[in-house]
């Protein structure tokens, strides 16, 4: 089963993501919220995002969700450190909430890391008000 | 060995922590207001965790990298942890540094910002003071000057990059979001790009 990893400058706003993608794919071990600083202040640290990939990496590969700038930064800092790891890491361009879910039920579902991966991308299109 | 490099890494921290509220200062004009707060977190944490009995200088340079990624917190983290991480590669099992080993860390850490923050110059970032400092470092020892002498070209450099910082818009980071606002503020990245070099110049000459 696909991986995901759900990376946010606050520890709240993964944690709170991580209680919404539990609602609709409770049964999926392997999306770990990895939000803020060890110390729970607001900022991302790549070496602990380095961690949370290898803990939800099954063999299947891993998605990762990024908010805002540096999340972004951090994330790929945490890739570059795991090239030698034979793990695909793949970061998508997705909102944090919304693609997490999509990916959420799409690794819940069995889907590859290609599909997990554009599930997450095709929510950045998806219309909130018709 | 390592005492040197050690020393060196301890003074770049205390100048940063020194400014901490004057960097943190400028980027309360254009940006989120942390630089200075977060770099001078990340380098209490270096300070702490760089050692004397470090085998050479990469391992210090690495073990700063590395610690800069997981304590500072925003972009400056993965920026400055991957620029000092290349550079570590540069000096791999090496116990001093030479004027060219110094170019080919700069050109790394430089390399290694640009990947990561996917930038150029003009953006208004620390590239704007980096990339000139390389430059006049480089002219100045192909002309056969010292490191010492490549780095005060490099810190004359960098002071003009961030006098140029205060005349562009960012189109990167934080201070994008002001477009044009920002013109007229020096970037803070390039403000302790510049200070590190400073640091670096003055370690080398003391």
């Amino acid at each position: 089963m696909v991986g995901v990893v759900i990376v946010s400058h606050s520890w709240k706003i993964a944690d709170g993501i991580k209680d919404l993608t539990d609602q609709v794919a409770a049964q999926v071990p392997n999306i770990i919220a990895c939000g803020g600083m060890e110390d729970k202040e607001i900022g991302t640290d790549a070496i602990r995002i380095e961690e949370a990939i290898v803990k939800a990496n099954q063999g299947d590969g891993v998605v990762v969700l990024a908010d805002l700038g540096s999340g972004v930064m951090s994330a790929e800092t945490a890739k570059d450190l795991l090239e030698d790891e034979n793990i695909d890491i793949r970061i998508a361009d997705a909102p944090l909430v919304e693609g997490a879910i999509a990916a959420a039920v799409a690794a819940a579902c069995g889907l590859d890391i290609d599909k997990v991966q554009a599930a997450a991308e095709q929510a950045r299109t998806v219309n909130k008000i018709n | 060995m390592s005492t040197r490099v050690y020393d060196c890494l301890k003074a770049i921290g205390e100048k940063i922590i020194e400014n901490k509220d004057f960097l943190t200062e400028l980027d309360r004009e254009i940006g989120d207001a942390d630089h200075g707060v977060n770099m001078a977190r990340g380098f209490q944490s270096v300070i702490e965790k760089v050692s004397q009995d470090d085998p050479d200088i990469g391992a210090a340079l690495k073990k700063t990298g590395m610690t800069l990624l997981s304590t500072v917190g925003g972009a400056s983290g993965p920026l400055y942890g991957t620029a000092y991480m290349e550079a570590a590669k540069v000096f791999a099992d090496k116990q001093t540094v030479t004027a060219e080993d110094f170019k080919a860390a700069l050109e790394a850490a430089i390399a290694g910002i640009q990947k990561r923050g996917k930038a150029e110059k003009g953006e208004k970032t620390m590239l704007d003071s980096l990339l000139p400092a390389l430059d006049a470092y480089s002219e100045k020892i192909a002309a056969g000057g010292s490191i010492v002498d490549g780095l005060d070209a490099a810190c004359a450099a960098a002071r003009e990059g961030i006098e140029f910082t205060k005349t562009i818009a960012a189109t990167k980071g934080r201070a994008s979001y002001l477009g044009d606002r920002s013109i007229g503020h020096q970037d803070p990245g390039a403000t302790s790009a510049t200070m590190t070099l400073e640091v670096i110049r003055d370690f080398l000459k003391g």
